[in-house]
């Protein structure tokens, strides 16, 4: 609250919570058109304009598009682990490396088209990735974090010293979607698909419990739950999602190269995880859409565009670390007024 | 009685639990029979927690084995034991700190036994459920208590959420380490009588208490432990004149004053 002298008189900022029952859950939220507008418009906003973007944007920046939708995916993935299941992660570039790599290879070797690569790459690139990191998530504290930072390293350089999938120049002219607005929809679909499947997810029980495995897993297991199980379950889940981002790069490139573990892919959603505000997924996604075209209308800088984009994070971490959606949230949700005091 | 007309529900042998040389449990052996309340008391560092985190599973013991019901526990994974029907409550109690306190019990009702006696993948209203239990133990005083987070609670409703874990779970022992460290004389006197009633119920309890006044209202018999050697295990009131024990605990020629 907000005091401040105006006139010679005290004043403060009052807040009220505004419609908070339709906030709570239930049926309370069809109790008139106006709550369900109010619930309901924030969500019909963001599917709208994901929707119509793509038909406003020049076509240069479909391309953009469909970044911006690689990076909100290794987001949302950053932000269950860190959020609900209390993991940090810094594995974008290896969710990127190994889906793009599987996707490539899948493509290479069996000549299979994108529809088939992009799902088989999901869920094996998912596997795979869970099947690396399986031996941390015993453990608890940075290891995981320093697993998923080692791994994308160890596979430049394996690729690099054995020549293997394509060696230094990468595996080119796979099969590709020719059609823009195909890639622009899937990526649009899909990025909403899974923000509102995983804010469903963490709402539900099997959420919960993720939430409650975060805050102490050895309660957990005394209540009876397979934790190891169930962090394999919560990193196979982010997993999928990331790979799902490397293969979409792979196929639409139509091309996998070393560059896919490179580091950006596991700074980038951080910082637009930080930016949107962790823990909400919107949030990510909001952070995502700021950044990407961000980076890519700071191009011309050349190297200066680190320096501006380091100090934008920088500047959000020291003025709003709760980041920009919990302060819209809040803003939405609540009347202010000045009152006398 | 004889050994076969009441078989022990739980049976702890010969169970040795050493840390890198030090034995902080030493050969320790004794049953629990179905439906009692045992006592397990020692001075500080005579390796009760560590007893029970042998028995839930936290730690392995070193050698000896535990009987469950006839199955061997012994170094199982806490889950399984949980799951096979032994509770456990934490002295330094363990909440779900952010979540409201009803969707604390989420988890165990989401673990393979609850589910089980809920009649397989039927999952009911689990909140609605989550609030029965609450209340049951003792949140009904204030109905909004169980939508705080578990955070802003106070120490004598967390202590009761432990209990409420093991009941979500439905388990058919609950280890309760130290329920009573930290509450005030009033607070005590309102979960005693719960106690009771969870026993009365068919809960067999095995508390591990320092509070030894109220522990003797409720067990049945008390096993003593002092440097990891089971010192007694009979009546409590047995247990107070026995000179081992009175050594234990006062040093020697002292007498108890309760």
């Amino acid at each position: 609250m907000a005091a401040g002298l105006q006139n010679g008189r005290e004043r403060r900022r009052e807040r009220i919570d505004r419609g908070i029952k339709v906030r709570t859950d239930g049926l309370y939220a069809l109790l008139s058109w106006r709550e369900m507008c109010y619930l309901v418009a924030p969500r019909a906003l963001l599917v709208a304009g994901l929707l119509i973007a793509p038909l406003l944007l020049p076509t240069l920046w479909q391309r953009v598009f469909c970044l911006t939708g690689i990076y909100t995916l290794l987001a949302f993935a950053y932000d269950f682990l860190v959020s609900y299941v209390g993991f940090v992660s810094l594995g974008g570039a290896l969710w990127m490396g190994i889906g793009g790599y599987t996707a490539g290879i899948i493509a290479s070797e069996f000549g299979l088209p994108p529809v088939l690569t992009l799902p088989i790459a999901t869920f094996l690139g998912g596997a795979i990735c869970t099947l690396l990191l399986m031996p941390t998530l015993r453990l608890r504290g940075i290891y995981f974090a320093i697993a998923t930072f080692v791994y994308p390293f160890i596979f430049n350089h394996l690729i690099e010293a054995l020549q293997i999938a394509g060696g230094t120049l990468g595996l080119m002219n796979l099969p590709t979607i020719q059609n823009d607005w195909v890639l622009v929809y899937t990526m649009a679909v899909f990025v909403l698909i899974v923000l509102f499947g995983l804010r469903r997810l963490v709402s539900e029980d099997l959420g919960i419990v993720f939430r409650s495995m975060m805050e102490n897993d050895q309660a957990v297991s005394a209540a009876g739950i397979n934790i190891v199980f169930l962090k394999i379950i919560g990193v196979f889940i982010a997993s999928c999602i990331g790979c799902f981002a490397g293969a979409f790069l792979c196929v639409l490139y139509g091309s996998v190269s070393m560059s896919f573990f490179a580091l950006d892919f596991s700074i980038l959603p951080i910082a637009a995880t930080v930016i949107g505000g962790a823990g909400t997924f919107a949030g990510a996604l909001l952070g995502a859409v700021v950044l990407v075209p961000l980076t890519e209308l700071i191009r011309g800088f050349g190297s200066l565009r680190m320096v501006a984009y380091s100090l934008i994070l920088v500047l959000f971490v020291a003025l709003k670390p709760v980041g920009v959606l919990p302060y819209l949230t809040r803003k939405y949700e609540q009347f202010e007024r000045w009152v006398e005091v | 009685m004889s050994e076969k007309e009441s078989p022990a529900l739980i049976r702890v042998e010969n169970v040795t639990k050493s840390f890198y040389g030090v034995r902080a449990l030493n050969g320790v052996s004794f049953n629990v029979a179905r439906g009692e309340v045992l006592g397990i008391m020692g001075p500080n560092g005579s390796g009760k927690t560590t007893l029970i985190n042998c028995l839930t599973g936290f730690l392995k013991p070193t050698s000896g084995a535990i009987y469950f019901q006839g199955e061997d526990i012994t170094g199982q994974a806490p889950y399984k034991i949980a799951n096979a029907g032994i509770g456990r409550t934490f002295q330094i109690v363990r909440p779900y700190y952010t979540l409201p306190a009803y969707k604390n019990l989420i988890a165990p009702m989401f673990s393979p036994r609850a589910r089980k006696f809920a009649g397989g993948g039927g999952l009911g209203d689990r909140d609605a459920i989550a609030i029965d239990i609450l209340e049951e133990l003792g949140f009904e005083r204030d109905a909004r208590v169980p939508y705080k987070p578990a955070g802003t609670l106070p120490l004598g409703y967390l202590k009761r959420l432990e209990l409420a874990r093991c009941l979500a779970l439905k388990a058919d022992v609950m280890v309760c380490d130290e329920v009573f460290s930290g509450l005030g004389a009033a607070e005590i006197s309102s979960l005693l009588p719960l106690l009771e009633r969870l026993n009365g119920e068919g809960v067999t309890l095995i508390m591990i208490e320092h509070r030894l006044k109220e522990l003797f209202r409720l067990a049945s018999r008390v096993v003593v432990l002092n440097y990891g050697v089971k010192l007694f295990d009979g009546a409590p009131e047995a247990a107070m004149r026995d000179e081992a024990v009175k050594e234990a605990y006062f040093g020697k020629g002292k007498e108890a004053v309760l």
